[in-house]
């Protein structure tokens, strides 16, 4: 039998020139991971009329950390959401009005311009929504809308402010809301990250630990179950039983059985700046943070089908808690704004 | 003449088959990279006839909860992994939203009709 073979020869010699190139370029350039964690692919959606400007981020940045915004006068968005503490509090749970402990840690607001839903439980889709709704909150800076609006106004500073960034729109939820959020979507990372240099192709920027920590993040730790992608969160709700958990989270929300004790899956940029962890704060550290994941959660009541024991080895946990403090940003200084009167 | 009925019966059984077939379709909805995709194409609404049959398939590696809390159907299909489907007959007029309750970013509105 006569078999014809292909006449490409000038083909197979192109590809055996290339092939010694795209070995050299995969392995400097290309970490074969399941989700992209890369900063490449991000996109933050902003509502058409609210897009950013010089003028709505300074009037944005001046409300965040106007204590005038609470009803005692007292508190801030900054007051527990501090930029020296990783935009948190460091506290399990916030203190809201009157000293009162609350059920709930409080968010990181890095990178919360990302997200698809804000609040733990998501109940609100806009960070304009968003930002009216603890100001008003009893609990929390207790404040009335209305007597906010009359306090901004007899600030002679604001007004101007607020023209110079809602041209004829004057001092309302609605302006103040927009001008928050456009503050924090400002507050996003650098990806100047040991993991963001790895990921480039510097393979010296984070340990062999670390590495390895990774690659169990990414398969055998089953992290990427919901943690994916630039801000490593699949802007997804999850129960991941913890113990003591009669918050029904999401659930208050939209009531489908999934979704009872189930929170938002928090981003992991600059983790190791935000302990407490979990929306509870129920730990002090990543260290008991991987335990709890390792042992498959504590209560199995309506736990997510994502959560299973891992029988992770002391240095598999050593390598993951490694790992995660490879996302910390290069540490900034944030000048803090002078505010009106 | 036993023979004969029989044959009708067996006509009649594939001309109802035959007319049912065309009326009702199965169609796969697929949820692939925290979308709903029609025949490999990101969709947020979708056109069925009552007593059509939708299946909605896990394409992702991570599981996925379809519901639906709409007036005229309310289903929640639970948790399931990477290459499980569970079927809905929609059989009401109307239109249905549709989501993942895990990943609320997912929406696809069904109008249903005659």
């Amino acid at each position: 039998m006569n078999i014809k073979t292909p006449q490409y020869g000038w083909l197979r010699y192109l590809v055996s020139l290339l092939i010694p190139f795209a070995l050299i370029m995969n392995t400097s350039t290309s970490i074969a991971a399941k989700s992209d964690y890369s900063s490449v692919n991000k996109k933050m959606r902003i509502p058409a009329n609210n897009q950013a400007t010089a003028a709505r981020i300074a009037l944005g940045k001046a409300l965040f950390f106007d204590p005038r915004l609470s009803g005692s006068n007292w508190i801030s968005c900054g007051t527990c959401h501090n930029p020296a503490l990783g935009w948190s509090d460091g506290l399990p749970t916030a203190i809201g009005e009157g000293q009162k402990v609350l059920d709930r840690s409080t968010p990181t607001i890095l990178n919360t311009g990302y997200n698809r839903h804000q609040f733990w439980d998501g109940r609100s889709k806009t960070l304009e929504a968003q930002a009216t709704g603890p100001i008003q909150a009893g609990i929390e800076m207790n404040q009335t809308m209305d007597v906010l609006v009359k306090e901004l106004e007899s600030i002679k500073g604001y007004g101007p402010m607020f023209e110079a960034a809602y041209p004829g729109e004057g001092i309302s939820e609605d302006t103040i809301g927009k001008a928050i959020a456009n503050f924090e979507r400002t507050i996003v990372s650098d990806y100047s990250a040991p993991f963001d240099h790895w990921l480039r192709g510097n393979k010296k920027a984070i340990s062999a630990s670390a590495q390895r920590g990774f690659k169990l993040f990414d398969g055998k730790a089953r992290c990427n179950f919901c943690h994916q992608g630039h801000n490593f969160t699949d802007d997804g709700f999850h129960n991941i039983g913890l113990a003591n958990n009669d918050d029904p989270g999401r659930y208050a929300i939209a009531k489908v059985e999934v979704l009872k004790g189930a929170f938002k899956t928090p981003t992991l940029r600059d983790i190791a700046r935000t302990p407490p962890y979990m929306h509870n704060g129920a730990y002090a550290t990543l260290v008991e943070v991987i335990e709890h994941y390792d042992a498959g959660g504590k209560d199995k009541r309506n736990l997510s089908p994502s959560m299973k024991k891992l029988n992770l080895t002391k240095q598999e946990k050593t390598d993951l808690v490694n790992f995660l403090e490879t996302l910390t940003d290069k540490q900034k200084e944030f000048a803090l704004p002078v505010l009106p009167n | 003449m036993k023979f004969r009925s029989l044959l009708w019966v067996v006509v009649a059984g594939g001309l109802i088959t035959f007319s049912h077939s065309t009326i009702a379709k199965e169609v796969t909805i697929d949820q692939k990279d925290k979308s709903f995709m029609i025949n490999g194409k990101q969709a947020d609404a979708y056109a069925v006839k009552v007593g059509d049959k939708i299946n909605f398939r896990n394409m992702d590696p991570w599981f996925h909860n379809i519901f639906s809390l709409s007036d005229i159907k309310t289903f929640d299909l639970g948790s399931y992994p990477q290459g499980e489907a569970r079927p809905v007959v929609f059989d009401k007029v109307g239109r249905v939203e549709i989501e993942c309750a895990i990943h609320p970013q997912m929406f696809i509105e069904l109008d249903v009709s005659n």
